[in-house]
Order: structure tokens, then C-alpha cells, then sequence
């Protein structure tokens, strides 16, 4: 799992989309030649027959380990049994290595297919050149070059030193994908036998010789400092070797077990400086943004004018609350700071932010701080901080020794990084047949980027353009935003705002249904009869894409054929990370609570990589898109996080959990994102069906209250 | 301090730690066994799941002096190779996304297939409940334990 060392390759630059680079690997070249060549890389072949696939994104489940070599092996005509993975840490040789927006797939789908062609093309040549025949009548198949007409073949081990010589040629061919024989398989995940065995190390079982263990005590309250602290008591615990304070917002412990630093926090006694927040609560964060809904908006589409229409108006506010990721794996990492040098073994969907944020917090350069990406259990956007990197980098410089620190589950919960709660207007015209002519969608939430200090072009939070396009092609339309603030963390949160935009349009486009008198299905397959793009940023939705969604999903639902007695079914249907998604919820209602028996997903992300990967990010995003309706809330009182643990925060268990069927449709499209598209139409379209079981509208999530 | 002997996995491990310290830590930062995960410490999400004398428990909230004299069994130590029945259906099934949860679920299911080698769909429920798993892969434990109940067919 270590990087690819600068020393063991040659090879040189082709210019992909990434700026690509293929390396050969050869073990007998002296060492000024090595030197002579660039050292980045996506692929080694050695002469065993190995082939090694680099992964430059960060494994959490989503199956990149598998995906990504498989977009390589295919234009290589490798043997998939040939493949070895290798997990790439923060380098400089990737572009940018964040995991996440559902990107992994769609932003290294041309690098991965260049790399892998420009090897094959090289390899053809190199056994052309060996045999003395015409380059056009050699093969690549199957890991070996063949030369049907002297039924001769070489393997691509015994072909790299001659391929290593070769120029990289600067244009490849790409395959069809009428001919991919890889791509779109289902391929068993290369991850799943040390997952099942309990050999995976992720994060928090990466152990190294001499490592200390660490939890830190946080001011409860956000915003607030140490004012000061009494370790006297702590350093009775057996095992406990420091308590010191890291920042100047929180005290650590250190012991010989996460165990021993746990009981030495127990007793630690921290005087807190509350700071600016201390009476802070929910009410008031959302009575702040109601105030401000008011302002400007920033338009974010726009197409004809909803004011110049007149009709039967119809609008609706529906409110989401802030929320908590709470993957699996509470927060940890691990550092060892020497003198000049700092190293992380850290679980983390942005190695190159922790580099650089470790860099500036323990006074190194970012190429004095090595980072190495391990498992994660699970991420869900938690990962895009580098809060425990830092703190694991600082604890270790304090101690001068290797730690880990290690987050508990309250922690986690009330240190975290919130999806932003958010209020949304929505105000539509309709037509005398009851189809909106105008709708307008008013997004009021406070910007992640916003707070972190990044850039928010024309003020609108730069994710918003891939989580809140358009979908119908309503005539007068458009989808604003206002940008408001907050002393809550924010945080990147799996499919981010397309959740909470999702939720109300489809939820308002049911009313809109209601109050028409039609059918949720046929009137959402009305507003998209026609083939229309709809511009959205770098985004072009297309209503026939979404169309063939909805239509997929009804026809799977069975949407036209009578529910069983005493069930329900609602609709949704969303795009965000560039992919078209619709959801039928299938419910029953006991106790005047929904249970929830079925959902049917369809989804169109272009290409699909391995069907079993798409079919697992799906059922997974419904699953968790349903513990987000349900009952997922973060409160605030006197500053600080109310809930702490899996009892008040709940996800899904089992016995909650429904049937969740997947559709997708087959397309040669270039793969969009896959992660995150199932997440949005869950809790409207569950919310939907609420309403066909009990006529109450629910316009503010979770749902439990 | 106390020194305590811990049969774990079929073999005596000997060590010296507070008697209220919780199995969980001991199995990992003492006995280096970390394929039993910590999720919660308050014995809600199941991930720390071992046996003690056939019984599914939670590591992270039993002392280990509570186990002291029983026959503990972590995932390490479920089958001599690693591919129990439920392991290799967990792999047919391609149960595990993150993976982090599944050892524990593994453990709650091999002490459910134990007394019960062909659970319902609802003892199975009952029995896997107090498992989280945040990637939702539910449907799919459902189902690898059916299969490897099913001697490992469908």
C-alpha cells in the first residue's frame, strides 16, 4: 500500500485529461536512466505479469478499489486476474484526489481509459517490433499480444522492457462500448475477503510500534476555548502519560489504550470560555433564517418570467433540519511528527487537504507531510474535514511520539460538520388543465463554502450546481438562492443540498398534482412530454433522460395496477451529480406512523461500471435517505449538540428496513455520478405517499415530529 | 490493575489490565484481535460483537472480568481459514460496502445459525436487529444468512 516510490519507475508523460502518466516498471535499468523519466503514474506491469492500478481516490464503500481498476483494465485488454490494486496516498502526481461530489467514477473514467490504452497501444508495438510484422496485424487480449498469422504470442510481462523504449503515443483509440468485455460486469469487489475476515485495517486498526492513544475533550459549546484545565485527577489513571492542551478549543489525554485516554478524559476537568454562542439554539437559527429570507436572491436558472404569469397561484415553505453523516467508523487518525517530517495514516476522502492542513498546523512544508490513506468506515462526507488529521499531527508533535487519536461516538455526533438546514419558498401558477405555467423555488440556507472561507462565485454556494438544477421544463421558472449564515459547522453530507432541494420541489410538484386533480406519475410525465435541455451550469438536464427514469421506475412499481389493501405509494423524481433518478415509496401506515415495505429505483448515470457496485450505492442511499426523513435531526441548546449517540441520533435497522428493487437504464452516455443520486427522491417520495394515506402534507422533515 | 487470563480464540492470553476495562479494548489495543470494531461504546450498533460461550455480546459494554473463564470467540477465530459458511456467503451476497459493521453482523449471524440453523425471516430480524449499518446493506445480510443456512446455495 505505499506509494509508488519516484525510483522504481521510468516512463514518461502522455497529456491526459489529468495529466497523465504511465510508467513501466524495469527492474534491471540503471539508475540514471530512472531518474530521467517523469514518475507519475496509474499503472505498473512488471515482468511476473503483474499489473498494478494505482487508485487515486479514497475507498468508503463505494467500491473504487474495484471500479477504477476496472475502467483501466478494460482499455488494456488485461486479464482482470491479472490486476493488482494499489491505494495511492496525497501526491501530487493525481490532480486533485477529494473523494466525493460522485466523482470518483465520472472524473477519472478518460484518465483511467487513456492510461490504459495508451499501455495497450505500446505493448501492440513493442511485440510488432519484436516479431518484424505489421503493428496492424497484432492483437491485445487477454493480458498477451497475439500475431494471428504466425499464431504467435507474447505476454505483457515479457513485452515491457521493449515497451519501456517506445515513444507514448500521444492519441489512442478508445473502445466501443458495444466491445468492453469488463466494464458493465459484475465483477466481484476486491475488497470484500479481508472485509468479512476482519483483516481490513481501517483507520482506527492502523498500529504502529510505539503509538500512543488519544481522545480529546472539545469545548461542548461552538465557538467556545479552554479557559483552563486540571489533569490532576487524570494522571491517576493507569496508563496516562500526558494531558496537554491542542489548539485553543480543546484538552487531550494520552495513554497506552484508548482505553486508559477515555478514563482519563472521564475525570479531566476542563473550565470552559463559552464564548459568542453559549445561547444558541435551533429556534433561533431558524428564525434568523426566516428573517433573511427575504433578501436578494441569487438566480441559479432561470427561464421565462414567473411574475408575468398570471392563474390559480399555489405556493408552500417547507423546512429540513441540520443533520449528522455518523458513519460507522467514529473520527480518528493516526501521526507520527518527527523533527522535519510528519506522517498520517489517516481515513480521509481529501489526503491533499490533510497534507496541507497538517503542513500549516505542526510548521512544515506540505512535502514534509506524507500521507497515507487507509479504509474507511464509511464516509459520507464526514471525511471531507481534516479536523482529527490535524489534531492526531499536533498531539503527536506535543508528545513527540506516534498516536492515534480516537473519537468516540459523541464525538462524533457533536463535533461534526452539518448538512445546513434550510427553508424553501415555493410558489407555482397553474394552467386552466391544472400544469404549472410558472414555478419558482427559493433556497434559503446557509452556505458550507460559504463558511469555511472558500469562494461563493455571485453568491451562490458552489456546490449548488450539481445538486439543484431544474428538472421539468416548465416555461417561466426559476431556482434562487440566498445565502445566509450561522455559527453551526457545516459540512458536506451525502448528496449534500440536493437533499433538502429535492425533498421540496418534489414534494411541492405533488400538490401541484393534487390541486390539479392528476395522477403523480402522469402529471410529472406531462411537464416532461417534451425533449427539452435545460441549461444549468456546466449541466445539461434533459427532460427525455428524466422522463425515461419515471417512466421505468412506474412501469417497475407496477404504478398502474391497484396496492394491496391498507398500502400507499408515493413518487419522486431528482437529478443531481449528474444523474437522472426516480423513486416509488410503498408504504403501509400503522400507529399513524408510515412503514415502509418497497421502494422502486430507477436511475440513468450513463455507462454503467459494475452493475453490482450501482445496485449497493443505490439500495444503500435509499436506506439512509430514509433514516434522514424519518427521524435524522441535529438540535442546538445553550451552544451545543443535543444528541450523542445512536439511541437519539437512530439510523436504520433492520427491521425497518423495506425491499429496495433497482432499475437502470442501459446507455452508452459518459458515467455520471452514482453515490449520491438515490439519496433526494426518498423523503419526498415517502412523504408523498403519507399524504395518499392520510391526506396531511408534510413540509418539514424529519418526519418523527 | 488486575492479571487475567482470557481464553480467546481456543488459546490462554494472559493480561494485566483494570478489571471494569471493556472486552472491546482489550481485544484490540491488548490482544492487537481488530477485526471487533468500536462504533458506539454503549452497546446500540452491535459492531463490537464477540462470543462468549456461544453468545453473541457486546464487547464494548462487558468488563473484561465478566468474561474471565469463558471461551471467547472474535472474528479472527470464527473458522480456521476464514471462510466460515456466513463469510463466504457474505462475499456471494456482496454484502460488505464500507465493511466496517460486518464482522460484528457476522458474529450476531454465526450465533443465530448456532441455535437456529434455519432462522425466518423474522427470528433472523429479531436475532440481527441490534446491528447498525449505515451503508444499508440489511437486504443482503438477509439474504447471506438464508443462503448460508441454505448450506451455502440459494
Amino acid at each position: 500500500m505505499t506509494p509508488l516510490s519516484r525510483r522504481e519507475f521510468v516512463g514518461a508523460g502522455i497529456a491526459g485529461a489529468a495529466g497523465l502518466v504511465i510508467g513501466f516498471y524495469l527492474p534491471h535499468r540503471g539508475g540514471a536512466e530512472k531518474e530521467s523519466f517523469s514518475p507519475n503514474a496509474y499503472l505498473r506491469i512488471t515482468p511476473d505479469d503483474k499489473v498494478t492500478v494505482v487508485v487515486a481516490r479514497s475507498e468508503m464503500g463505494q467500491g473504487v478499489r474495484t471500479a477504477l481498476p476496472m475502467i483501466l483494465a478494460e482499455e488494456l485488454e488485461a486479464d482482470w486476474k491479472q490486476i493488482e490494486m494499489e491505494q495511492a496516498g496525497a501526491s501530487t502526481l493525481f490532480g486533485d484526489q477529494t473523494t466525493g461530489g460522485s466523482a470518483s467514477v465520472r472524473t477519472t473514467w478518460d484518465p483511467m481509459r487513456k492510461a490504459g490504452a495508451t499501455a495497450r497501444e505500446m505493448l501492440i508495438s513493442a511485440a510488432a517490433l519484436t516479431w518484424g510484422v505489421p503493428r496492424s496485424t497484432c492483437t491485445a487480449e487477454n493480458g498477451r499480444v497475439k500475431h494471428a498469422a504466425s499464431n504467435r504470442s507474447l505476454s505483457y510481462g515479457d513485452l515491457v522492457g521493449k515497451a519501456s523504449t517506445l515513444p507514448i503515443p500521444s492519441d489512442v483509440t478508445l473502445k466501443q462500448s458495444k466491445d468492453y468485455k469488463i466494464v458493465g460486469q459484475r465483477l466481484a469487489r476486491v475488497d470484500s475477503p479481508a472485509k468479512v475476515k476482519g483483516e481490513a485495517v481501517f483507520g482506527i486498526d492502523f498500529r504502529m510500534p510505539g503509538m500512543k492513544y488519544a481522545v480529546l475533550s472539545r469545548c461542548p459549546v461552538i465557538g467556545g476555548k479552554v479557559a483552563s484545565f486540571d489533569d490532576k485527577d487524570s494522571k491517576k489513571i493507569a496508563g496516562v502519560s500526558y494531558v496537554g492542551k491542542i489548539g485553543d478549543a480543546a484538552v487531550t489525554v494520552v495513554a497506552d489504550s484508548v482505553w486508559g485516554a477515555m478514563e482519563g478524559r472521564r475525570v479531566l476537568s476542563v473550565t470552559w470560555d463559552e464564548g459568542p454562542n453559549k445561547d444558541l439554539n435551533t429556534a433561533a437559527v431558524f428564525a434568523s433564517m426566516k428573517q433573511a429570507s427575504s433578501k436578494k436572491s441569487a438566480n441559479m436558472y432561470s427561464a421565462g418570467d414567473p411574475a408575468k404569469v398570471s392563474g390559480r397561484n399555489i405556493s408552500a415553505e417547507y423546512t429540513l433540519p441540520f443533520m449528522a453523516h455518523a458513519p460507522m467508523e467514529p473520527g480518528n487518525c493516526t501521526a507520527s511528527y518527527q523533527a522535519s517530517k510528519c506522517e498520517l495514516w489517516a481515513p480521509t476522502q481529501v489526503p491533499q487537504d490533510c497534507r496541507d492542513s497538517v503542513a500549516t498546523a505542526v510548521g512544515l512544508d506540505p512535502d514534509q507531510v506524507k500521507v497515507n490513506v487507509t479504509l474507511m468506515g464509511g464516509g459520507f462526507g464526514r471525511r471531507l474535514e481534516h479536523d482529527y488529521a490535524v489534531e492526531a499531527a499536533l498531539v503527536s508533535k506535543s508528545i513527540s511520539a506516534p498516536v492515534k487519536v480516537v473519537w468516540t461516538r459523541e464525538d462524533d455526533m457533536r463535533f461534526s460538520t452539518y448538512r445546513p438546514a434550510s427553508i424553501h419558498q415555493l410558489s407555482a401558477t397553474l394552467d386552466g388543465a391544472g400544469y404549472p405555467v410558472a414555478l419558482r423555488h427559493r433556497i434559503i440556507a446557509p452556505s458550507i463554502s460559504g463558511q469555511k472561507g472558500q469562494p461563493v462565485p455571485n453568491g451562490v454556494d458552489p456546490d449548488l450546481p450539481d445538486e439543484a438544477g431544474p428538472v421539468y421544463g416548465i416555461p417561466n421558472y426559476s431556482v434562487e438562492y440566498v445565502m445566509t449564515e450561522t455559527p453551526v459547522p457545516l459540512g458536506w453530507m451525502r448528496s449534500v443540498y440536493a437533499l433538502q432541494a429535492g425533498f421540496a420541489l418534489e414534494s411541492f410538484i405533488d400538490e401541484l398534482a393534487v390541486a390539479g386533480g392528476k395522477d403523480p406519475v402522469q402529471y410529472r410525465l406531462h411537464l416532461l412530454e417534451k425533449d427539452q435541455d435545460l441549461p444549468y451550469f456546466t449541466t445539461t438536464w434533459k427532460t427525455s433522460r428524466m422522463r425515461g427514469v419515471l417512466q421505468l421506475v412506474a412501469d417497475k412499481a407496477g404504478w398502474d395496477k391497484p396496492l394491496a389493501p391498507g398500502r400507499y405509494r408515493g413518487v419522486a423524481c431528482f437529478g443531481c451529480f449528474q444523474s437522472y433518478m426516480a423513486e416509488v415509496v410503498e408504504i403501509g401506515m400503522e400507529n399513524d406512523q408510515p412503514r415502509v415495505h418497497r421502494v422502486v429505483a430507477a436511475v440513468d448515470c450513463g455507462q454503467i461500471v459494475n452493475p453490482n457496485i450501482l445496485e449497493q450505492q443505490i439500495q444503500g442511499g435509499v436506506v439512509y435517505g430514509l433514516a434522514n426523513a424519518l427521524r435524522a435531526k441535529i438540535t442546538i441548546e445553550k451552544g451545543r449538540v443535543v444528541q450523542g449517540n445512536f439511541d437519539d441520533y437512530a439510523p436504520l435497522r433492520m427491521e425497518e428496513t423495506p425491499t429496495v428493487e433497482v432499475y437502470a437504464v442501459s446507455s452508452p452516455e459518459v458515467p455520471t455520478g452514482i453515490g449520491e443520486p438515490s439519496v433526494p427522491p426518498v423523503a419526498p417520495a415517502l412523504c408523498n405517499a403519507i399524504y395518499a394515506a392520510t391526506k396531511k402534507r408534510i413540509r418539514a422533515l424529519p418526519i418523527s415530529t | 490493575m488486575a492479571d487475567l487470563t482470557l481464553r480467546v480464540n481456543g488459546s490462554e492470553k494472559k493480561v494485566s489490565v483494570s478489571p471494569e476495562t471493556p472486552l472491546l479494548w482489550v481485544l484490540r489495543d491488548t490482544l492487537e484481535l481488530t477485526g471487533t470494531k468500536f462504533g458506539c461504546g454503549a452497546g446500540l450498533c452491535g459492531a463490537c460483537t464477540v462470543h462468549a460461550d456461544g453468545n453473541a455480546i457486546r464487547s464494548c459494554s462487558t468488563p473484561v472480568s465478566q468474561v474471565a473463564g469463558k471461551n471467547v470467540t472474535t472474528i479472527e477465530g470464527l473458522s480456521a481459514n476464514g471462510l466460515h459458511v456466513l463469510q463466504q456467503a457474505w462475499i456471494a451476497e456482496e454484502v460488505p460496502q464500507c465493511g466496517y459493521c460486518q464482522t460484528g453482523q457476522i458474529m450476531s449471524a454465526a450465533a443465530l445459525l448456532a441455535k437456529m440453523p434455519n432462522p425466518s425471516d423474522d427470528q433472523i430480524t429479531q436475532a440481527m436487529n441490534g446491528n447498525l449499518c449505515r451503508c444499508g446493506t440489511y437486504e443482503r445480510i438477509r439474504k447471506a444468512i438464508h443462503r448460508a443456512a441454505n448450506g451455502g446455495g440459494r
